[in-house]
């Protein structure tokens, strides 16, 4: 217990990136992972080709190998970043694949009456999408994405074996510190990823009951 | 604003406005419409029945490419029906559709459900499209709903906001795909008098549906359909009286025996 309070700074600074992590790669995720799922039901079939293509390649790739290709790959032709935005792309990438998802079946959850009422009022097929069907999608789309966070804050986890020190890293290096310690800081750690995602859960829960329209 | 005046302001009435011209299409090999020509004239109020099945709600879908065709070719006021994207849309825009399921934009207000379209796609002043939408609030009789959303109102109620919606952007043409046919009695009743109404003013109609009593009150033509065919084309007073094939005979016969 001594040990987890006198080492509390290194911790929190590896809190801190884990919320840096989590909530860089969960915004970019859900706009990258929006316009994905909405190209995967739009009227031109090569978008929709692309973003299936997306889709299943990324969604059946280990995280561990989309880091790898980030951190070892991407420099050998010539893409040099620093190892957080290494970290960056690879949770948003990988993140995006799955909000692709439930972006798509929150769209097909709206009545198909309510497309075509948009289109017949002379709207465009982008109109559509962000005025009429995703806002109702909304509530079949929260759900799902906060599964998807929950795991993306336990995925970031995996910037650890590529060299970002983020919560934890911190626990684990200071358990290498002091072995006899070691259940304290992984006690430490599991504290600190509760600490994320049970407010997540709740604020989502009340973002449910905001977007729930009457049919 | 009412109808009669874009209606006679736009060129004089009588003019063809939409034209169909050999029109065919086909779920894989069932041949839903089959060779169908219909010429609407501006001003004019065409009411197309006929038994299910028989490819009356495909035609009046397929007027503003809710449904696509693979023959044939259909023209709005001159202009052919653009395979996708923004003239598709822009077209859609003159062309004003009211369905059988009423499908108003359930997440907005009545009063936005008739603005949405004016703003986004007529690029109108809030302000102003809000006037207008309370205008024909008030001409349907819904003006003191405005405020509410759609599942609180029955359904002739939509219905009639759905008109409204439709009449907020000024169409060339209306479509009523069976307009009627998920409502009691007496919404029918409701429903069926605003579309009297816009008929008695000018407004070029093309209405799919079962009420015969609103065939004969408002149509300028009745078009019988069975099969995916037009079996016979004439006033409503000839058609009712005096109907010509077997088919027509046969299917009025059920229906207005009751």
């Amino acid at each position: 217990m001594d040990k987890l309070v006198d080492n509390l700074d290194p911790i929190l600074e590896g809190f801190w990136t884990t919320i840096q992590l989590t909530m860089v790669a969960a915004v970019a995720a859900m706009i990258l992972g929006t316009i994905l799922g909405t190209m995967r039901v739009s009227p031109i079939p090569p978008l929709r080709w692309l973003g299936a293509a997306y889709v299943e390649i990324v969604r059946n790739t280990p995280l561990t190998l989309v880091f790898f290709f980030m951190v070892f790959v991407a420099p050998q032709v010539d893409i040099l970043v620093e190892f957080k935005t290494s970290a960056y792309v690879a949770l948003s990438v990988y993140t995006a694949a799955f909000v692709c998802e439930a972006v798509r079946s929150g769209i097909n959850s709206v009545s198909t009456g309510q497309a075509e009422a948009a289109r017949a009022i002379g709207m465009t097929f982008t109109q559509s999408i962000s005025t009429v069907i995703l806002p109702q999608a909304m509530r079949t789309i929260i759900p799902p994405l906060i599964n998807i966070f929950v795991a993306l804050t336990k995925n970031s986890s995996v910037a650890a074996g590529f060299f970002v020190t983020e919560l934890f890293a911190s626990g684990r290096d200071l358990n290498l510190r002091y072995p006899s310690d070691g259940l304290w800081f992984l006690g430490g750690v599991a504290f600190f990823y509760l600490l994320i995602t049970i407010p997540a859960g709740i604020a989502a829960g009340q973002l449910e009951r905001k977007v729930a329209i009457a049919r | 604003m009412t109808v009669t005046e874009h209606g006679a302001t736009e060129a004089a009435t009588g003019q063809p406005l939409v034209v169909l011209d050999g029109v065919n299409k086909w779920y894989g090999d069932l041949h839903v419409l089959q060779d169908i020509n219909v010429t609407i004239k501006r001003g004019e109020v065409v009411v197309v029945i006929g038994p299910s099945g028989s490819g009356k709600s495909t035609l009046c879908r397929a007027i503003n490419r809710l449904e696509t065709i693979q023959k044939g070719s259909i023209t709005l006021d001159g202009k052919a029906l653009p395979e996708e994207g923004k003239a598709l849309a822009a077209l859609r825009a003159d062309v004003g559709m009211v369905f059988q399921s009423f499908n108003l934009f359930a997440h907005k207000t009545i009063l936005q459900n008739v603005t949405l379209g004016p703003i986004k796609v007529r690029n109108k002043k809030k302000a102003e499209a809000e006037k207008r939408a309370k205008e024909l609030l008030d001409r349907v009789g819904i003006g003191h709903q405005a405020a509410k959303y759609p599942a609180q109102l029955s359904g002739g109620q939509q219905q009639r906001v759905a008109i409204a919606r439709a009449l907020a952007m000024d169409p060339k043409v209306m479509l009523f795909d069976e307009p009627t046919s998920a409502l009691d009695p007496e919404m029918i009743a409701e429903v069926l008098d605003v579309m009297v109404d816009l008929a008695k003013q000018g407004m070029t109609m093309v209405v799919v549906t079962h009420e015969m009593g609103f065939a004969r009150t408002a149509a300028d033509r009745v078009i019988f359909m069975a099969d995916g065919a037009i079996v016979e084309e004439n006033t409503p007073e000839e058609f009712f009286t005096n109907p010509q094939s077997d088919r027509a005979k046969d299917f009025l016969g059920k229906i207005l025996k009751h």
